[in-house]
């Protein structure tokens, strides 16, 4: 029939635009990185069975991670509020209660011993001109370095929730909520803005923030983005393999490698859709209805049309 | 002064004023539409329908968008697709009807072109169609700004530039364009006042005088035939519907069309719902940020013909080459010599002249999303001149077809 053949040509022409103007051009345009699945292949295999009560005793030793670091499930707080922190440091050093969980285990067993290499920001800081890390790397307790490190992972991991009782906004604040702000969940570098009684203390609580971030900007070169639309700019895929390595995509970026396990990533990206696509569910569940209600007006359509050309013919 | 009776009854009461049963018929039962054509004849009624979508989403839209270079990027992130009920569905509608539209808009235009529909008394219809496209393509940059993300901010800096005239240095207009030296509140401001009043008035404007073009020279057919449309409407009237070779308005075409409309909203929906993201460039997804410009910069996919024939040339030729194609439509119904106003494929060389300018444009709008680089330049220039080559050969062909 002549009129389903030109359909078909307008049909044609069409797919042929689209296609070229976006899945070719998007192919073009954009590098495109496979996922690694978050095996971090660069880093060396565990060799070592760790133990957790020899783990403790080295987290909590002078001069180790408690120097810097906070442990609030076991009661131990940071040294410094996160403002004097992110100046001392740069950023904030993490809350280590649940980094057994939060990062893979091969990439915090690399991280405690070499952490600029680890967090593939060698490019940045390199002991030999004189650019140290912040985190001081652990030179060993005077025993296998190997076995001391396994030990310590191992207690972290014997502190942290389980994984499934990490939630999105856990890992999200975690993995990447001190170097991001997220403004549509009321997420800042500090911790949730929450509401204010008193304009005063609100502005207080600004302030912080601003200095916080004026000391991040210092580190890092620029103010790293906030992440509120990330899911729509960015989209899935893009956002998984670059936590996965920010190398892979901005060789000399200063954003280091973060170091999460697979299933914190998945949460991450869990956490940006519930702020950057929040009705995502609203949109599928109501897709349905609008489907299946335009579906009847196209055949009551049709309908119309032979009962009316019956004569015409 | 009229002679006013004591109504019968309410259709009366309204007849004897607003005189609804002539306004009916004028508009409706009596206006006289060709049967012999096909489903490409309701690309119109698709228009008409797809413009009623934006207006109506964009009125919601209305409610929440903030226009200020502070809080319009949140008021449509936020506020409309958070915290306002359904306010994700009227962004997505209008987005993806904004981007429809000038699929259906060129689809109407190269079925007109094809038919030869801008001929022999139907100029008018034609030239209003095009000033509707510009009206259209004014909307869309306007509409564009709107969200402040970055490929509006980039967008609006790139196409306001376009004004300097490239070595006649026109920053002066540039900024008066502007408001501003660089896009800014001003900026957003006046093309807010422009996406939602000025240009929406003249568009509604123009689809009255487009529909009114209309009726004089009447609906063009798949054959060019002309018809009798006195005789053939008696025929029709006096009972002999099937031979008549005219129909009603409604509801004879408009049953067609609503059919045509029924297929169009399955598909239209379905890309509001599950398909929406090339409507939606992801990079608009970035607050606008005029110290960092994107990596690429490039219009909507409607505009990327014309932006591939400014690209490939240096910047005093490219303008006057894109100023030649904005206009080059408009001319066509003076261009085209030959009396014949058939279908294409009944017109000698002018077939192929239809199908090379079809495929030029395709492989123009292809190429001004690619990056300007190696084998994609080259394609773009070679289009980009044929182009304009096939503008100046249209009247010679033409001139020299055997009268069919």
């Amino acid at each position: 029939m002549k009129e389903l053949f030109i359909l078909g040509v307008v049909t044609v022409f069409t797919l042929v635009t689209y296609y070229l103007v976006e899945p070719f051009a998007h192919h073009t345009l954009h590098k495109h990185v496979e996922s690694e699945a978050f095996a971090y292949n660069d880093l060396s295999a565990i060799t070592k069975v760790g133990d957790a009560a020899r783990g403790e005793e080295l987290v909590m030793g002078a001069g180790a991670c408690t120097g810097c670091h906070s442990i609030n499930a076991v009661g131990i707080s940071a040294p410094m509020d996160a403002v004097s922190s992110a100046a001392a440091y740069g950023v904030n050093p993490p809350d280590l209660s649940n980094a057994g969980v939060v990062y893979d285990e091969k990439f915090l067993n690399a991280l405690i011993k070499n952490p600029a290499h680890a967090l593939a920001v060698e490019h940045k800081f390199d002991a030999n001109i004189g650019e140290m890390h912040p985190m001081i790397p652990f030179y060993g307790a005077g025993g296998d370095i190997d076995q001391e490190v396994a030990d310590m992972v191992t207690y972290l991991q014997s502190i942290s929730v389980s994984s499934e009782d990490l939630t999105p906004a856990m890992a999200f604040e975690n993995a990447c909520g001190r170097c991001h702000g997220l403004k549509y969940n009321q997420w800042t570098q500090i911790g949730n803005k929450g509401s204010f009684k008193h304009k005063r203390d609100e502005l207080s609580f600004d302030i912080q923030v601003l200095d916080y971030k004026d000391s991040l900007k210092a580190y890092m070169g620029k103010l790293p983005p906030d992440l509120s639309m990330y899911i729509r700019s960015r989209g899935e895929h893009y956002i998984s393999t670059f936590v996965e390595n920010p190398q892979n995509y901005f060789e000399g970026t200063s954003m280091p490698r973060v170091g999460v396990s697979a299933d914190t990533a998945e949460k991450v990206i869990e956490y940006l859709k519930d702020a950057g696509d929040t009705k995502r569910d609203e949109r599928e569940e109501t897709g349905k209805y609008v489907m299946i209600y335009i579906i009847i007006f196209a055949i009551f359509s049709v309908l119309w049309k032979k009962q009316v050309w019956r004569d015409l013919h | 002064m009229a002679n006013f009776t004591k109504a019968t009854s309410i259709y009366d009461w309204l007849n004897q004023r607003l005189a609804i049963e002539k306004v009916e018929k004028v508009l409706g039962s009596e206006y006289w539409i060709p049967k012999n054509i096909n489903f490409l004849w309701a690309m119109g009624m698709i228009l008409v329908v797809t413009f009623v979508l934006l207006l109506v989403s964009g009125i919601f839209l209305l409610m929440y968008y903030q226009p200020n270079v502070d809080t319009a990027f949140d008021s449509v992130n936020f506020t409309i697709m958070r915290e306002v009920g359904y306010g994700w569905l009227w962004r997505h509608v209008h987005g993806v009807a904004a981007s429809v539209v000038f699929l259906i808009i060129y689809i109407h235009m190269f079925t007109g072109i094809y038919y030869g529909s801008y001929k022999k008394g139907r100029e008018m219809i034609w030239i209003s169609g095009m000033l509707l496209f510009v009206a259209f393509s004014a909307e869309a940059f306007s509409g564009y700004m709107l969200p402040w993300g970055q490929m509006s901010y980039w967008a609006g800096m790139v196409i306001t530039n376009l004004f300097a005239g490239g070595s006649l240095h026109a920053d002066g207009l540039v900024e008066w364009i502007r408001g501003d030296y660089v896009p800014a509140q001003a900026f957003l401001t006046r093309f807010f006042m422009l996406h939602v009043l000025l240009v929406p008035l003249a568009i509604i404007g123009l689809i009255g005088l487009h529909f009114g073009a209309l009726r004089i020279p009447h609906v063009n057919n798949l054959d060019g035939e002309e018809i009798d449309f006195e005789a053939e409407s008696k025929k029709y009237l006096a009972g002999d519907k099937a031979g008549s070779k005219v129909i009603r308005f409604s509801n004879d075409f408009m049953s067609k069309d609503m059919m045509v409309v029924g297929f169009y909203l399955v598909f239209f929906f379905y890309l509001v719902f599950y398909h929406y993201g090339f409507a939606m460039d992801p990079v608009n997804f970035d607050p606008a940020d005029g110290l960092k410009t994107p990596a690429h910069i490039y219009p909507e996919w409607y505009f990327l013909w014309s932006y591939e024939i400014l690209r490939p040339f240096s910047t005093d030729i490219g303008l006057m080459a894109f100023a030649f194609s904005q206009v080059i439509f408009v001319a066509l119904p003076f261009l085209d010599r030959s009396p014949n106003a058939v279908p294409a494929s009944r017109r000698g060389l002018f077939k192929y002249w239809f199908w090379a300018m079809l495929i030029d444009m395709i492989a123009l709008t292809a190429m001004g999303k690619l990056p300007p680089e190696g084998a994609f330049s080259t394609i773009g220039f070679v289009a980009a001149v044929a182009f304009i080559g096939l503008w100046i050969a249209l009247p010679i062909i033409t001139y020299f077809e055997k009268k069919v």
